[in-house]
């Protein structure tokens, strides 16, 4: 029962497009919604601020703040799709299914967390793509952009598939983002230099694993970030370990989904 | 013949401490249909739902087409259908949609030659570009049973199939259950309708409070259900009965200190006053009388009990 060969990839792919159709059923949010928010964004952060800040670390603030905004929508996308695509078929008993299939807890991740990666992906270009409308964008290292942004959604997307097993109710479903994912973005520096920080404030921003994050995508922007690329890359990483291990630990104890 | 469906001393206490089943054991053979009959609570979902991978055991051996359900999920499950008691069923999907979806999660690739033929079995076909919620709750039932049907199962579990779906359905699933028998397929169903039993089953097991107390082929146990039994102590064993007493059967029982008399509970007539006018003429005396329905037929009355 182990092996490559023995994926059931069509079980898989079956997961995969049934998540995706629902992305695709919903477009107009899906996609219309991040359009305008990151147009709105651009509007008070790039004119309203950008005309008294200036450049951050000689980037124009306009294209400084894409990679936060990109890292904020990635976050928050992958965290919401992966829990409410799991939480869902808890909550409507629809999940026997896949519990009652010949499929193996990496499948039914691969299957969930890779289509909710998937979308919050899509997401996260078309704001790229609305940025460009906006400034001129130059991507200093598109692998490691590419890197940080399938990293990242992959990641979150682990961490939203536990929140959907977590969650017994709705509310604790939008808790953790609301409460720790979408502050945390906030203060991760996404539209700001944590550099701009009052030492005190600085040293505090250094425990918010998202600082890693915007950094090093912002790196692979401009070639600049606020800590190192190789501490980014390192966090990243170490993120994910963390989340695939509490997945795996999961349905190794077959907590929530079985009694 | 090796068992289809073979569970071995299998209990299951829940988180909250229920014993919802204790010591099972059960052979199902390929091809039956086997209808699972108690009351509401007895254990019939919950040893439906570890047979299948939706619960797991506290203890015991399930094997299915020979393939440990735990060790050997893969081959276990790919033979196995479920249709869940409850009306759990996607909202904004087609049907068409969530059969072919049922079919992929089991591994297969598309066949939608397949698809078609078990929607125009339930009366599904009409129906496949509509959206579940938009079907009727008879209609979801057949949506169940075609996505159970999707990956061409050799074992099919239906929970409580009929609870709350209307005639024609029932009907449809009827035809439905022995359309497949015929092709091979067994059928496991659970009911606390005795008709149904009646109806669709082979070989019935009853359960009760966890615990399987009687399994008996349908036949065999129709024949019990109509029947009760006296028995007369009697004041000096007897050795060979006389002619006169020929004509009501009776059975002697051990070391002829008794007489065992059984009668159709359903007839008209039960034959005791003539037996017992029959006795006194030999001059066979007894000291005391009982009588005893099949313990199944008491589960029945609770059950019917229960229903009403
Ligand atoms: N998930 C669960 N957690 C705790 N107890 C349960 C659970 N599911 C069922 N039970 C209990 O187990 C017993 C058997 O339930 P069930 O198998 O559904 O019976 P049936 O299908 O025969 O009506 C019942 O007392 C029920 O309340
Ligand atoms: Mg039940």
């Amino acid at each position: 029962m182990k092996g490559v060969s023995m994926l059931n990839v069509p079980a898989v792919l079956a997961i995969y497009r049934f998540e995706m159709a629902r992305f695709w059923r919903t477009a107009l949010q899906s996609i219309v919604a991040p359009v305008i928010s990151t147009s709105l964004y651009f509007v008070v952060f790039g004119a309203a601020i950008g005309s008294r800040v200036q450049t951050v670390d000689d980037i124009p603030y306009g294209a400084f703040i894409v990679p936060g905004l990109m890292m904020l929508s990635l976050l928050t996308q992958s965290v919401s799709n992966a829990s409410f695509g799991i939480y869902f078929p808890r909550f409507a008993g629809t999940i026997y299914e896949i519990l009652s299939a010949p499929i193996s807890p990496l499948e039914v991740v691969l299957g969930f967390v890779g289509a909710a990666a998937t979308k919050s992906i899509v997401i996260g270009l078309i704001i790229l793509a609305t940025a460009s409308l906006f400034v001129p964008l130059h991507i200093a290292h598109p692998f490691w952009m590419v890197f940080f942004l399938l990293l990242t959604a992959l990641t979150f997307s682990l961490f939203g598939f536990v929140i959907g097993l977590w969650a017994d109710g709705f509310e604790k479903l939008q808790l953790v983002p609301l409460l720790i994912v979408t502050p945390l973005t906030f203060l991760g520096g996404s539209f700001y230099s944590i550099e701009m920080l009052p030492p005190f404030w600085r040293a505090v921003s250094l425990f918010n694993p998202v600082v890693y994050l915007v950094s090093g995508f912002r790196w692979a922007f401009f070639g600049r970030g606020d800590v190192a690329v190789g501490v980014s890359i390192a966090a990243t990483l170490a993120f994910l370990t963390l989340c695939l291990g509490l997945v795996a630990y999961i349905f190794r104890t077959g907590y929530r989904l079985k009694s | 013949m090796q068992p289809i469906v073979s569970i071995a001393n299998l209990s299951k206490v829940y988180a909250s401490g229920l014993h919802a089943l204790r010591g099972v054991t059960l052979d199902i053979a390929k091809g039956e249909i086997f209808a699972l009959l108690g009351p509401n609570g007895a254990g019939k979902s919950t040893l439906i739902n570890i047979v299948c991978g939706i619960v797991t055991p506290s203890e015991g051996m399930i094997r299915v087409g020979g393939h440990d359900i735990q060790s050997q999920y893969r081959a276990a499950r790919r033979m196995i259908g479920l249709v869940p008691q409850e009306l759990t069923t996607d909202a904004f999907e087609k049907v068409w949609d969530t059969v072919s979806f049922s079919r992929g999660l089991f591994g297969l690739p598309r066949d939608p030659g397949h698809i078609e033929r078990v929607l125009k079995d339930l009366a599904l076909y009409e129906k496949r570009e509509s959206r579940i919620m938009q079907l009727s709750g008879g209609m979801k039932r057949r949506v169940l049973i075609a996505k159970a049907l999707a990956h061409e199962p050799k074992v099919l579990f239906l929970d409580e199939p009929t609870a709350g779906v209307d005639v024609e359905l029932r009907q449809d699933m009827w035809r439905l259950v022995r359309r497949l028998r015929e092709q091979g397929v067994t059928v496991i169903l659970t009911t606390h309708y005795i008709e149904e039993a009646e109806e669709m089953a082979d070989r019935v097991g009853v359960i009760r409070k966890g615990e399987i107390i009687l399994v008996e082929e349908k036949v065999e146990l129709m024949r019990k259900l109509g029947k009760k039994q006296l028995t007369l102590h009697l004041r000096e064993p007897v050795g060979t009965l006389p002619e006169s007493l020929a004509r009501h059967a009776l059975q002697v029982g051990e070391g002829g200190r008794s007489l065992i008399y059984t009668y159709e509970t359903r007839g008209e007539r039960t034959g005791i006053t003539g037996l017992l006018g029959d006795l006194a003429d030999a001059g066979i005396a007894f000291t005391d009388l009982d009588t005893s329905q099949s313990s199944l037929e008491d589960i029945f009355v609770d059950l019917v009990r229960e229903r009403a």
